[in-house]
């Protein structure tokens, strides 16, 4: 994986000092809350409804063991011992002092990690495949480009006060596991009639209140235009989004407002002079950045036999290991959705243990999925069965990888100020009720999200089943959406109809899994049967 | 009154800048302000006999003008180019780093922390008008 260079790491480390220095005039009062706000949400660092939260950022989603420790360390000395891997990769603490702030940074610097950009009207964290350079599926791997989108991003003087949020995602896969066409910009790695690789650029997706889906810009972008051609999609939404409304400020709006062809024109217009300012790195710096990605040595005589005498191994074999592009290695996800638990949390106890048996098993290597998850992208097969049994005893076996209680929720009323419901406890809920495994293998796949207010952080409208929190005057109120898909096959979920309690949202989903069971034909999962079936007829078996 | 902030050594400019509107109406102005919504490509056929441009940041958050800095300076610009209205210390960087080398903040800004700032980060990622070296380039020779 990616590692520092003198420059990557003054860079860090300048930014710790820059932010205690920021800290330290906000405590003597030189700034003020409004002044300091856009400065620490830079930093990843939130006012929630009980204490700050910050937020660090993994970028795409890539984890050594020494930086996996270092998130446990923090989360023991400075938080409740626990942290929450988020949907965009990162992970995020709940109960951080202000104070404390600047030396949890400095922390991370000493790991080469940071909390830049990771809030703010800025370019955020760039999200990527959690099985880049692991899955025979991909082209290339994916993480070059996002290191290079990484640093371009990083302080980009032009773009740090963007009309809102700004999200990459950077795929190589026909395959989409991290919802790329949900993002404001999502890059796929392709491949032109030349061989060459280059990008494929979608403009204008994202959830929260409106949520689009992004349509395609442009087929294809050499690698060594790669930054003029985000520059010029960043200038045009930075001079013309909107800054009027809040809500109707993030790229999707102005792309669907002028139509993707007038955006697209005015982008072409732009990069054909940006392309000209020399702002391109050469194509030699993907090269140093790709030689990071190297494939780990892998034991190309590694037997593909696996023994699956133990039933309950073989369960979690079956839901949770996924093909490894190297025979005789597997992609083991780590489901952080135990039963009753919160999707996402883990104890510091339990992050030093992935992190050890990454080291141990895994070529030093994890990864953060969308989905609150974590992978161990390299794990030969016969270390599988150990590996597992570590896992099982520290409560991190669940064998429910993309089934009904696997599912990812916000963090909602609990912590957060924008929540109008609490989303945590459904999906305690949830998993109890539908907690006997042959009931959710029968279902099969099936991605139940979960927001606790329109901003959608909970990826409602991809789920295949969404529930969306609400206020309804003065108590929570929970609507059911169906057929949303993040994936490839991407589209929006659509509210079934009048809201529920919290006990009614579940029932309503019983409702809806059992009519899939009853009309499902041969192969197809939930969302097939959905999409075949049409709304109406599950709206008629919820209201009657 | 704040007094403005220069990094220029050429003498101040004495004419008062007019709105762009005046300015696009008049055949002689040599120095304009734009307003944060106000399209800097409009400027382009005139630069040459531009002295002084003023860019007004009606709240920091509100980062249009930092396009319009990079705009003007991408296209030659040469002159001064000001940064008005909402200006602060944690901005000043960024707004150096688009091309501004002028600043004339509501509220005053302390000189030391100003340099201070200026030399948090010894290196930046990006090519932008400031004409500093990317680290890419560094890397890269």
């Amino acid at each position: 994986m990616y590692q520092y260079d003198q420059y990557d790491q003054k860079m860090v480390d300048a930014r710790v000092e820059e932010f205690r220095d920021q800290v330290d005039r906000r405590i003597a009062g030189d700034l003020t809350e409004d002044q300091f706000k856009p400065l620490r949400l830079m930093n990843g660092l939130y006012l929630q409804l009980h204490a700050y939260m910050l937020r660090v950022a993994v970028p795409y989603g890539t984890l050594s063991s020494k930086q996996m420790r270092m998130l446990g360390h923090i989360a023991r000395k400075y938080d409740r011992d626990y942290g929450h891997f988020t949907t965009r990769q990162n992970i995020q603490y709940n109960w951080i002092k202000l104070e404390d702030a600047p030396d949890i940074l400095a922390d991370l610097a000493s790991v080469e990690m940071h909390a830049i950009q990771t809030s703010g009207n800025c370019i955020r964290n760039i999200s990527s495949d959690q099985f880049a350079g692991a899955t025979a599926d991909e082209i290339a791997d994916p993480r070059p480009w996002a290191e290079i989108l990484r640093q371009w991003s990083s302080f980009h003087p032009e773009f740090s006060y963007l009309p809102r949020k700004f999200k990459f995602a950077v795929i190589a896969s026909d395959t989409d596991r991290a919802a790329m066409r949900l993002h404001d910009i999502g890059i796929q790695l392709v491949h032109n009639d030349a061989g060459e690789l280059g990008a494929k650029f979608f403009v204008g997706g994202g959830m929260g209140r409106t949520p689009m889906i992004a349509p395609e810009i442009r087929d294809f972008v050499p690698a060594d235009e790669l930054i003029s051609y985000a520059e010029a999609c960043l200038r045009v939404y930075n001079r013309y989004g909107r800054r009027d409304n809040k809500y109707k400020a993030r790229i999707k709006i102005l792309v669907h407002e002028l139509g993707k062809e007038e955006y697209t024109r005015q982008v072409e217009e732009e990069f054909a002079h940006m392309k000209q300012l020399g702002l391109n790195p050469p194509v030699e710096e993907l090269a140093r950045i790709s030689e990071f990605f190297q494939d780990p040595p892998f034991d190309t005589q590694a037997s593909d036999d696996l023994d699956l005498s133990d039933p309950d191994f073989a369960l979690w074999v079956d839901q949770n290991i996924s093909a490894h592009k190297q025979p005789g290695y597997a992609i083991a996800t780590i489901s952080l959705k135990p039963r009753g638990g919160i999707p996402g949390d883990a104890s510091s106890a339990q992050i030093d243990l992935m992190a050890e048996l990454a080291e141990q098993y895994s070529f030093d290597e994890l990864r953060v999925t969308h989905s609150q998850n974590i992978v161990l992208p390299h794990v030969r097969k016969s270390n599988l069965y150990a590996m597992w049994q570590k896992l099982d005893e520290a409560g991190l076996a669940p064998a429910n990888l993309d089934l009904i209680t696997d599912s990812i929720a916000c963090p909602g009323l609990d912590y957060c100020s924008l929540a109008n419901a609490r989303s945590i406890p459904l999906a305690q809920k949830i998993s109890e009720r539908f907690a006997d495994l042959g009931r959710q293998r029968e279902l099969g796949e099936l991605k139940l999200k979960i927001s606790g207010c329109i901003n959608a952080c909970g990826h409602h409208h991809a789920g295949h089943i969404g529930i969306l929190g609400v206020d309804r005057k003065g108590t929570e109120n929970y609507q059911l959406l169906l057929g949303g898909s993040g994936a490839e096959d991407a589209s929006l979920a659509k509210i079934t109809g009048p809201g529920f309690t919290e006990d009614g949202v579940i029932d309503a989903i019983e409702t809806v899994t059992d009519l899939y069971l009853e009309q499902r034909e041969e192969g197809e999962r939930f969302i097939d049967t959905y999409r075949r079936v049409g709304m109406a007829r599950f709206k008629e078996a919820i209201y009657g | 009154m704040v007094e403005a902030i220069r990094l220029r050594d050429d003498e101040v400019h004495e004419e008062p800048a007019v709105s762009l509107d005046s300015f696009l109406d008049q055949s002689n102005a040599t120095a304009v302000r734009i307003e944060a919504g106000e399209d800097a490509r409009l400027l382009l056929p005139y630069l040459d006999r531009v002295s002084l441009i003023e860019i007004d940041f009606p709240a920091f958050g509100d980062g249009r003008g930092y396009s319009a800095a990079q705009i003007l300076r991408e296209s030659g610009y040469a002159g001064e180019l000001r940064a008005s209205g909402d200006v602060l210390l944690d901005q000043i960087s960024h707004m150096r780093r688009c091309g501004f080398d002028a600043f004339a903040p509501n509220s005053p800004i302390n000189p030391q922390r100003m340099e201070e700032a200026f030399k948090r980060f010894e290196h930046v990622y990006q090519a932008t008008s400031d004409q500093r070296v990317p680290i890419w380039r560094h890397r890269h020779g």
